[in-house]
């Protein structure tokens, strides 16, 4: 392991040395010249990263930026604007033209579709934000496209499950015996020891689904396809959002006695903790938010810079540590994506746990 | 956290709301719902099989248990049973042998008497036989030497000579 971390400092070095070697080779005009396109190719790079971080009103798999062409397609736009708009979202072209629908104009800027005058003029408050009409926006984008597709293909697989267990007497076979141990995982060592024999079974379907569902779209996150689901704040906001409600409408008389008057402490204590435990009924679904939208969305900006600066670099030693760090970091990020969804599911066992906790109230 | 809020898109929030909802609906229906009835009835199977085998492993132990009582019993009592038969035999032999001894004292007894009886028989016989040979010799002696008068005379002589002598 040692020697190996010597081996990739020591190519570290000899390709940084010779980038700097290969920089001072130019003259100054050629250098100045690279600069500006190294700078012009970097933001490039930071745009294309920020913007597939964004969920997005059209699937493109690849722009070619040169000829102004994205390959890839359309998505329907639903639009509530005193009535239902739906239109296309090539009516958009990627946001270079406004969309006419109906005499009201919208305007795709930065991924939000802004409803503008003929000229599509955008007008800015003080913080620079867009000050113009927001319509309600309902439409299929990238990725409730990817959710859809996704849950059909989650709905396909666990129902064969569940089908070739009926077929072949409880035996698990094919998939079913790859995944089973993973069902049995959750329920035997996050369900059952986070809130207990006794309740354990009416959170199961929820743990179930809400770990394969950030395990694989954190997985489909990782393909070439550039899909961002669970690194997007609002997906993982509706986790932790449907984690929360359960957690509170299943929640037993001791759980909000511990909450507001808790047992056991002078009752000073019990004043001051009860704003804290209040804050912290809140506190656990933020982070569990939190958590899940940065780890993802940390890991995709990893390892697009990490890519991008394959293309920054332009040699072949550079280029190519890069290619071998990034396929490093898909690796750890393959990892990330069963242990985001791991925690996540742990986490919301654990808040349900409190929430069935049946206490003796002597401690 | 400016940034965040800009990012929110509530539509994304609206059809993941719509859509997890929907999935986690379907899913506990036709797919949690079987499959982990499946394993709790797998599991308990399994559990039952266990719990039988166990079973049957007690039962197999109490059968070798009574097994071994019964083989137990059967040799002790085998056991006495040769005693005793070997204490009858010896009483028996000894029976035997006393009656055997008595029977045959009674017999030698018996026999002896008999023979007794017949030496006693055979001695009178024979006294008889002497008798009646001595006296058949004594009368021929008697004839003979007195069948002329000088013998006569010469014996009644003789006789009174010792008579005379005694």
């Amino acid at each position: 392991m040692q020697k190996k971390i010597v081996y990739i400092l020591a190519f570290l070095t000899i390709s940084f040395s010779a980038y700097s070697q290969h920089a001072t080779e130019h003259s100054k005009e050629q250098h100045e010249l690279v600069q500006h396109e190294e700078k012009n190719l970097r933001e490039r790079i930071k745009e294309n990263i920020q913007h597939h971080l964004k969920d997005s009103h059209d699937f493109v798999f690849f722009s070619d930026t040169k000829k102004g062409k994205h390959y890839g397609f359309s998505l329907p736009i639903i639009l509530w604007d005193d009535g239902l708009k739906i239109f296309s979202s090539s009516k958009f072209h990627h946001g270079e033209t406004l969309a006419e629908v109906d005499g009201n104009h919208y305007k795709l800027y930065h991924g939000k579709i802004y409803k503008v005058d003929a000229q599509g003029t955008i007008n800015y408050d003080e913080h620079h934000h867009p000050a113009n009409v927001k319509p309600l926006d309902f439409s299929i984008t990238k990725g409730v496209l990817s959710l859809i597709i996704m849950s059909v293909l989650m709905l396909w697989l666990f129902i064969s499950i569940a089908r070739s267990y009926k077929k072949n007497n409880g035996v698990p076979k094919g998939i079913a015996g790859f995944l089973e141990p993973i069902i049995l995982y959750i329920r035997d060592d996050i369900a059952i020891p986070n809130i207990g024999e006794k309740h354990y079974a009416k959170y199961m379907n929820y743990l179930l689904t809400v770990f394969f569902f950030v395990w694989f779209f954190n997985l489909i996150g990782l393909t070439p396809l550039g899909i961002n689901v669970t690194g997007n704040i609002a997906i993982t906001f509706a986790l932790a959002l449907i984690t929360f409600l359960i957690t509170q409408f299943t929640a037993k008389k001791t759980y909000w006695k511990h909450i507001f008057w808790m047992p056991g402490v002078p009752w000073l204590m019990k004043i001051i903790l009860a704003p804290i435990e209040l804050l912290g009924v809140f506190i656990k679904p933020f982070a569990l938010m939190i958590r899940l939208y940065a780890n993802i969305s940390a890991g995709h900006i990893v390892l697009m810079s990490l890519i991008g600066l394959m293309f920054v670099f332009q040699n072949w030693i550079g280029s190519s540590l890069t290619f071998f760090l990034a396929f490093a970091i898909s690796l750890i990020e393959l990892l990330v994506a069963l242990l985001q969804a791991y925690i996540f599911t742990m986490l919301s066992a654990l808040y349900f746990g409190f929430a069935v906790e049946e206490h003796d109230d002597s401690h | 956290m400016d940034k965040l809020l800009n990012d929110f898109s509530f539509g994304l929030f609206f059809w993941q709301i719509f859509l997890f909802l929907l999935l986690l609906f379907l899913l506990k229906k036709y797919a949690w719902k079987p499959i982990l009835n499946a394993v709790k009835d797998r599991e308990e199977g399994i559990q039952n099989a266990l719990k039988s085998a166990e079973n049957a492993r007690k039962e197999m132990q109490n059968l070798t248990a009574d097994n071994e009582r019964i083989l137990k019993e059967a040799r002790n009592n085998r056991e006495e049973l040769l005693k005793e038969a070997r204490t009858m035999r010896t009483e028996m032999i000894e029976e035997a042998k006393g009656h055997a001894q008595l029977e045959a004292d009674k017999l030698i007894a018996k026999a002896k008497e008999e023979i007794e009886n017949e030496k006693q028989t055979a001695i009178t016989d024979l006294k008889n036989q002497v008798a009646d040979l001595s006296i058949g010799i004594a009368e021929k002696l008697v004839k003979d030497q007195l069948d002329s008068k000088g013998k006569q005379v010469a014996l009644i002589e003789k006789m009174l000579k010792d008579v005379k002598l005694n």
